[in-house]
């Protein structure tokens, strides 16, 4: 208790201010490259993590995968992130496409690698192929293993608070 | 660099951003790569080709894949996925991509092969159009690789027609 009192004590009030600045500026700039990752891939997430297993052995869970987002057509063959109005968005690859003539909208229809069946099932509300507007980007690039942190801490909350804490405990008593 | 800190600090943040360079290279290091696959399909026999109940045309084929895609394999390639997707157009759609087939093919020496196979996922048309018609079928490729940028290309194979009427 002592050692809390005297830290508290020993800071002035323009070394509060320019800590809680630094915290603010490294808060801003890491929003600014994520808006900035957002507005180049054109993909409202343009990071996401692989939460199930039903892309392997391409993407395993923990994996995670770069999108990009352009108005090139929906192929058959390309690796999709798609969200029909679902708790977490599922990353398939695209099985069947009919494009119509006129309106240039396209039925789609996916399927994950490892499963022995195409997602028709996992559709909401019964559709019965997916369209291009739930599509929220193409998998272009990939990195093993980096996602396993996003998981436990979505798992196991309490892991997330502790590290918060514990980096809310290092700013607020570090020196300088 | 004085306190146990500073230094677990300085440390983790050189070997994030060692493996992060050494991830792009790698990725990097796959267009070197000069890749020249060849692919071949045949038609052995028309199955059944019939209209469904609710209107839709399917079809069942039985075919013989052949394919060397060995160069397409790098030292950061996890697996290739390849399938087999038959495009043609109806009066109604411009396009239609329909996947017959795939596989995952997760080593170089498995890369050229030939294999004799009915169409893994049902042929289904949006209508009745397929009567008669010319499709062709293409051999796609996705390189996967450990890490950084996949590739996908394709051959496409033109010359085949289903038949005149329902068998």
């Amino acid at each position: 208790m002592g050692w809390i009192e005297e830290n508290m004590k020993s800071t002035h009030f323009r070394q509060i201010l320019s800590q809680a600045i630094s915290l603010g500026m490294v808060i801003s700039s890491a929003l600014i490259i994520w808006k900035g990752l957002i507005y180049i891939t054109g993909s409202e997430s343009p990071v996401v993590v692989v939460l199930s297993g039903s892309m392997e052995p391409g993407f395993k869970r923990g994996d995670i995968l770069f999108l990009y987002m352009n108005k090139d057509p929906i192929r058959a063959g390309q690796i999709v992130v798609f969200n029909d109005g679902r708790d977490v968005p599922i990353v398939h690859r695209v099985i069947e496409v009919h494009e119509q003539r006129d309106s240039k909208e396209a039925d789609i229809l996916t399927k994950g690698d490892a499963n022995p069946h195409d997602d028709r099932m996992l559709y909401t509300s019964s559709n019965r192929w997916l369209q291009r507007k739930y599509i929220m980007g193409r998998a272009v690039g990939f990195l093993p293993y980096v996602g396993w942190l996003t998981i436990i801490m979505t798992d196991k909350p309490i892991i997330k608070y502790i590290l918060l804490g514990a980096l809310g405990l290092l700013v607020i008593t570090s020196k300088e | 660099m004085h306190s146990f800190g500073h230094r677990l600090n300085g440390l983790l943040t050189f070997s994030v951003t060692i493996l992060a360079i050494m991830c792009a290279i790698a990725s990097l290091s796959d267009n070197l790569n000069t890749p020249s696959p060849t692919a071949d399909i045949k038609i052995m026999n028309i199955n059944w080709f019939q209209k469904q109940p609710q209107g839709n045309d399917e079809v069942s084929l039985t075919m013989n894949i052949s394919a060397d895609l060995q160069s397409l394999f790098t030292w950061n390639t996890k697996q290739l996925f390849i399938f087999v997707a038959a495009e043609y157009e109806t009066p109604k759609n411009s396009l239609n991509q329909v996947s017959l087939w795939d596989a995952i093919i997760p080593a170089k020496e498995h890369a050229k092969f030939w294999i004799h196979t009915s169409n893994k996922y049902r042929f289904v048309d949006q209508g009745n159009n397929l009567r008669g018609k010319k499709f062709n079928l293409t051999l796609h490729w996705h390189v996967m690789p450990k890490t950084g940028k996949m590739f996908a290309d394709k051959i496409v194979m033109a010359g085949y027609s289903f038949p005149e009427e329902y068998r």
